[in-house]
């Protein structure tokens, strides 16, 4: 195995990772703010897939990156105000058993709409474009990803922390009712907090795609899964816990696979949610309760 | 003027208010006073919006307040600080503050110096985390970031709730500084001695209904309530 292998498959990993952790944070951030795993996430970031290729079949890239992620926030606020908003009063499991429905409903339209057979994903040329250095080839897709993730979870902390949009969101999820109390509208910042994470999941899902050529209608369910994973091995709720876990389930991935065991790269990330679960529940950046009662 | 007029709450089939009417005169101090569950709270989170009135009017000069927003109520001059305190804890004490005055788009330095001039302490822990403040400035915290959002009228749910006497003191003059300056006051106490002392008028709630009124003076020396509230001899 040579040096330029292993570099290889670590900027593979990474790449991988970095749309991950995007996905990983459309997680986190609706689980801080609702309380619930939001179970269709992964299969929005699936609906962008095929946005992406009946956008491109009409418009340039250009145009077609603002309307698949346009789109995918439409889709996600749209689940957002039918399936969980008419349950704000109900048991947290009430929603998430909603979510889970709006999953497989999603996965369903997908295969009735766009039926089972993997459609090929459209060629971006200037995320295409392949470098080449000694052995190592990388594709700009590759390269891009994981720094545009590094980025965007830099803009989502700070927003978090220094906007005073930031500042209502992280009110509404320690406590609606006194959020309220302060004149800030809860339904409002919860859509807010949805139009973030789909967008994410848009761009996460452009990233993807592209380096791996087809969508199908479970295309979204296992990566889902991997992201909730990446949320929770980095501690929920933590922004830049969701960006580090989705780096490590990337390259985990990557580097089981490049190892030979690619039969057991998807399980590696289910026995690495266990581990969490029993070793450290609140993750690496878990939430330390600091509340005075 | 804030008028609650024949208010019913519910909780499922409990009824924990029922038929309350009372008003709250611009200017003035007036205490809601009673025991465990009588259904202060109840009202209180009625009036901000929190909880659905089952029947009943709530105005505020004149404007029905029912079926409104918490936001829009808030936006109109009413402000809660709710019982148990309730400051963001992760938070540091200046954006508590802030927080407070989230719905007002004008320059809040000036406001900000209000709240410290009423509470120094603040001024110095302004970098401290809420949640690290002790019970008496976390409830020194609950006020002012309900001043922030300059409110009419400012609701109180049990200030001196687990404080030490001299604590409960302090906040006592404080609530009387904040009325004199000319906010509304609305105020719920278990310590019903120090609430009388203080209310122009009140109001005596047991098992959701008012029992008794009058002013704070005349309930001071009234019979029944010293036996029930004031741990007083007949
Ligand atoms: N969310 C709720 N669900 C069901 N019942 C409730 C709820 N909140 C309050 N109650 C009931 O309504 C009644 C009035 O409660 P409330 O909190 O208004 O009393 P209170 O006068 O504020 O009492 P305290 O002085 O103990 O704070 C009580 O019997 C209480 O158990
Ligand atoms: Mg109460």
């Amino acid at each position: 195995m040579s040096l330029a292998y292993l570099l290889q498959q670590l900027l593979n990993g990474l790449s991988l990772g970095g749309a991950y952790a995007l996905i990983a944070i459309g997680y986190t951030m609706v689980y801080g703010i609702l309380r619930m795993i939001n179970f269709a996430h992964g299969d929005v970031f699936m609906m962008a897939g095929y946005f992406m290729i009946y956008s491109m079949a009409v418009f340039p890239w250009y145009v077609s990156l603002p309307v698949v992620i346009a789109g995918t926030i439409v889709l996600g606020v749209v689940i957002e105000k039918l399936a969980y908003k008419p349950l704000r009063s109900a048991p947290r499991m009430s929603v998430m058993i909603s979510a889970i429905g709006v999953a497989y409903l999603l996965e369903n339209l997908a295969n009735y709409l766009f039926t089972a057979m993997p459609q090929s994903y459209p060629q971006i040329d200037i995320l295409k474009h392949v470098y080449t250095l000694g052995d190592i080839t990388v594709s700009r897709v590759t390269l891009v990803a994981p720094v545009l993730t590094v980025i965007l979870t830099v803009l989502m902390i700070q927003l978090v922390n220094h906007t005073k949009m930031g500042m209502a969101m992280r009110a509404c999820s320690k406590d609606q009712n006194t959020a309220r109390i302060m004149g800030i509208k809860v339904d409002s910042v919860i859509t807010k907090t949805f139009i973030i994470g789909c967008g994410l999941a848009a761009i996460g899902s452009i990233l993807y795609f592209t380096d791996r050529n087809t969508v199908q209608p479970y295309s979204g369910s296992l990566p889902g899964l991997k992201c909730f994973v990446a949320a929770v091995l980095g501690g929920i709720g933590s922004i830049p816990g969701a960006m580090v876990g989705g780096f490590i389930v990337g390259v985990c991935q990557i580097a089981i696979t490049a190892a030979g065991y690619s039969v057991f790269s998807d399980a590696f990330t289910f026995v690495l949610l266990i581990i969490i679960l029993l070793v450290r529940p609140t993750g690496i950046f878990g939430e330390k309760a600091t509340d005075k009662v | 003027m804030l008028k609650i007029s024949h208010l019913h709450v519910n909780y499922g089939g409990i009824k924990a208010v029922r038929d309350v009417s009372f008003d709250v005169p611009d200017g003035e101090i007036c205490t809601l006073i009673g025991s465990n569950g009588a259904g202060k709270s109840t009202t209180l989170r009625t009036i901000i919006g929190l909880e659905k009135a089952a029947s009943g009017s709530i105005t505020l000069d004149g404007s029905e307040l029912i079926g409104l927003q918490t936001n829009q109520i808030v936006t109109n001059g009413i402000t809660l600080v709710p019982e148990g305190r309730h400051v963001f804890p992760d938070m540091t004490v200046l954006e508590n503050l802030k927080i407070g005055s989230y719905m007002r788009k004008e320059d809040l330095q000036e406001d900000l110096n209000w709240i410290y001039d009423l509470f120094p302490r603040l001024k110095e822990r302004s970098w401290q985390a809420a949640g690290t403040l002790s019970g008496g400035e976390q409830q020194m915290l609950a006020v002012g970031r309900a001043l922030m959002s300059k409110p009419k009228i400012l609701m109180m749910d049990e200030p001196s709730l687990g404080l030490a006497p001299i604590i409960v003191q302090g906040i006592f003059d404080i609530i009387k500084e904040i009325n004199k300056q000319g906010v509304t006051i609305l105020l719920i106490e278990q310590n019903a001695n120090m609430a009388l002392r203080i209310a122009h008028s009140a109001y005596v709630m047991e098992t959701g209904e008012l029992t008794l009124s009058g002013t704070g003076a005349e309930l001071l020396k009234n019979d029944a309530i010293k036996a029930a509230y004031l741990g007083g001899k007949k």
